[in-house]
């Protein structure tokens, strides 16, 4: 388990570097720091994924069960497509965003309770481990269009109240903020929608009903449509700009209150055993 | 060996001061010639803009070189030397390094980052070596000034944000459209703000330009100008959809398009950004329209706050940047240090007596030969040292007085690869050159 423990650290660790890195690059402009930010993230997601890896040979189970796991696996996805966004977009901005996230999701796995418990019966399908991953990498999308999102915002008010602060020079165009928002939503909405679907099939499997209506997958529901209408208003109607990053903002408050509020606050079947002590 | 500047800048002159004073670019050989004659000065250089005139040159007496190089400004331009002097700033040492590394890097411009500075310096050093009037210590300098100017450029946003409104307009479009290239501008009045502003936009790759005027002729000519297109001025509006941005300068008296056709325009571009520039007094466009979605409404006063910005930035910049010269004036420090005679000497000296050393213990403790021996063979080696020396050391002893000492100090410090000594102080009064 200390093994476990030490590389948690490192990857840790190499998100911060990153952060700092992206940070002192957009502040600084030190173009070669954004190129060292980038091989360090890549360093620390390959290193996660190992730990993964062996987490999973360990176990025997997909380890993506605790609230710990859970959360380091989010941060993994964020880095993941931030690297996979970072081949078309180079913008050192979204990356202190997406790292600093990555952080902060990775602090909080520290946080959460490390206990390896005997597996859920109910968790033990290959439907569980799928419905994680879509769910997640879609999350991950959507956590890059919230941080276009706010970006845009900030951007389209400096431009038109005509009071620039620093913050004006460092950001990228109006234009590649809302291509970032649009090209997250459509990589996450079908990730999202394929995690709804496969969450069914393995409810269907388990407890032989797909849909229970428990606050979580209501919630799910809602924050599917929020981003569902963004993505129609996007493609049919001609929704762009600060419509479209405002949508993407409510979406993602929606989807970590799903995420987080609905285990911490609301009680169902997907609250994490470890997290609420349930015996 | 001192490094002086004598001059007068935007900051010192006014313009009829300045104009009197300056060079010809033309007939730069005889004014540096001159100025290479006057017997305080070892290297010259002179450096002459619309802004500035300067004039670089080394010393050995850097007292007696100012006085001589004040008079020979006003002397030169058949000046009355009382007329100019009150204007004249003159520089040494650590000083006059900095203020040259400021001016290439352009810190000392009028506006601060403005680019043609460093050519201009270039230029005037292209003449000086050209007519021979820079020699070892010039040389190096002025590369040093380059290569800093290169740094600041590269490593500070000095020069990044554009400080003229119609370039600023530029800016704003690629920071709501990024690229420009598949964008285009209608222009609404053919006047010339207007076309200066477009042919800035144009400049910088926009695909398509539309023109409509009151007088269509007018608009017809404008078209043909920019390969565009003239549209008919009471349909303009029904095409606005079609441009991406809007530079508008009629001399209508009253709004020419109003919030509410905008609004509908911005329909029927599904919502894709405007970006729309009123340059007329009094306004053409409704300043309501700035409160739509997606439109971006700027007039020449916010035009002009967005370059008011652009200069606080480059001034932040600009702190960077001395932190980087600060840094260069002491590696500068250091290599002139080593063209200093006595130093020079004493560690040649040093070395090869480390040499003969090493080389007389190797030997004896192979030979076993007995003290009187080893005495011989002391004194035998320390012999040839010094005859090797002997004239060696009263050539770069003479060298100190002469115009080219610099050369034979560097020649013998990279032939014997001599360390440079470590300048821990560098202080204009306490720097080689004023000490002879």
């Amino acid at each position: 388990m200390s093994a476990h423990i030490i590389l948690f650290k490192i990857v840790l660790i190499c998100y911060l570097v990153a952060t700092i890195l992206y940070l002192i690059q957009v502040v600084g402009r030190k173009e070669n720091l954004g190129k060292t930010a980038r091989w360090v993230l890549l360093a620390g997601a390959i290193i996660q994924f190992i730990t993964f890896i062996t987490r999973f040979i360990q176990l025997g189970h997909t380890p993506v069960t605790t609230l710990h796991e859970s959360l380091s696996f989010f941060a993994w996805c964020m880095v993941a497509f931030y690297l996979f966004f970072d081949l078309r977009y180079r913008l050192s901005v979204m990356g202190a965003f997406s790292s600093g996230l990555a952080v902060i999701t990775m602090l909080g796995s520290g946080i959460a309770p490390n206990a390896v418990e005997p597996l859920n019966p109910a968790l033990n399908s290959w439907w569980f481990p799928l419905h994680v991953t879509f769910a997640f990498l879609g999350n991950a999308a959507f956590a890059l269009a919230f941080g276009a999102g706010i970006m845009y915002l900030l951007q389209d008010r400096m431009l038109k109240s005509k009071r620039f602060s620093t913050l004006y020079y460092r950001l990228p165009s109006l234009d590649t903020l809302d291509n970032i928002n649009y090209r997250a939503l459509s990589f996450g909405f079908p990730l999202m929608t394929l995690g709804i679907i496969t969450g069914a099939a393995w409810a269907e499997s388990v407890w032989g009903t797909y849909w229970s209506w428990d606050p979580k997958e209501t919630w799910a529901l809602m924050t599917w449509f929020v981003y569902a209408a963004l993505l129609h208003g996007r493609m049919s109607i001609g929704w762009r700009g600060r419509r479209a990053a405002i949508f993407a903002i409510i979406g993602f408050a929606c989807l970590l209150f799903t995420f987080l509020g609905a285990n911490l606050f609301l009680n169902g079947m997907h609250t994490f055993d470890a997290l609420i002590g349930k015996p | 060996m001192n490094i002086l500047v004598v001059g007068l800048s935007h900051k010192t002159a006014p313009v009829e001061i300045r104009e009197k004073v300056a060079f010809s670019p033309t007939a730069m050989a005889d004014p540096l010639r001159k100025m290479l004659a006057l017997e305080s000065v070892s290297e010259a250089l002179i450096v002459s803009t619309c802004n500035r005139v300067e004039l670089y040159a080394t010393s050995r007496d850097p007292e007696r070189a100012i006085a001589q190089l004040r008079h020979f400004l006003a002397e030169f331009h058949g000046l009355d030397f009382d007329k100019i002097d009150e204007h004249l700033y003159d520089l040494r040492g650590e000083d006059a390094i900095r203020h040259v590394l400021r001016v290439s890097s352009s810190l000392d411009s009028m506006i601060i980052g403005e680019p043609q500075i460093l050519g201009q310096i270039k230029t005037a050093y292209g003449y000086a070596s050209e007519f021979k009037t820079a020699g070892l210590i010039l040389n190096r300098f002025m590369h040093k000034a380059f290569s800093v100017a290169k740094r600041v450029r590269t490593e500070t946003a000095i020069a990044s944000n554009a400080v003229s409104v119609s370039f600023a307009a530029v800016e704003l479009a690629r920071k709501i459209f990024d690229k420009l290239e598949n964008k285009t501008v209608m222009l609404i009045g053919a006047g010339e703000m207007c076309e200066l502003a477009a042919r800035h936009f144009i400049n910088n790759g926009i695909a398509e330009v539309l023109v409509t005027n009151r007088t269509f002729s007018r608009a017809e000519k404008l078209a043909a100008e920019f390969n565009g297109r003239a549209v008919a001025f009471d349909n303009f509006q029904d095409q606005l959809h079609q441009a991406d941005i809007v530079l508008s300068s009629t001399g209508a008296p009253g709004y020419v398009l109003e919030a509410k056709k905008l609004t509908e325009v911005i329909k029927l571009r599904r919502n894709k950004p405007m970006f729309i520039i009123d340059i007329a007094v009094p306004r053409d466009i409704e300043p309501k329209v700035n409160k739509i979605d997606n439109v971006y409404l700027y007039d020449v006063d916010d035009l002009q706050g967005v370059v008011q910005a652009n200069m606080k930035e480059r001034k932040k910049e600009a702190d960077k940047a001395e932190t980087i010269i600060e840094e260069e004036i002491l590696q500068f420090y250091r290599w002139l240090s080593t063209l200093e005679v006595k130093p020079t000497i004493v560690s040649l000296r040093k070395k090869l007596e480390d040499l003969r050393q090493t080389e007389v213990q190797k030997t004896l403790s192979n030979l076993s030969a007995d003290d009187k021996t080893a005495k011989s063979i002391d004194a035998l080696t320390r012999a040839i040292i010094n005859k090797i020396l002997h004239q060696p050391t009263s050539i770069l002893k003479d060298a100190q007085n002469s115009e080219n000492g610099n050369i034979y100090i560097d020649a013998v410090r990279t032939l014997f690869d001599l360390p440079a000594p470590v300048a821990e102080n560098p202080d204009p009064t306490d720097n080689p050159g004023s000490k002879n």
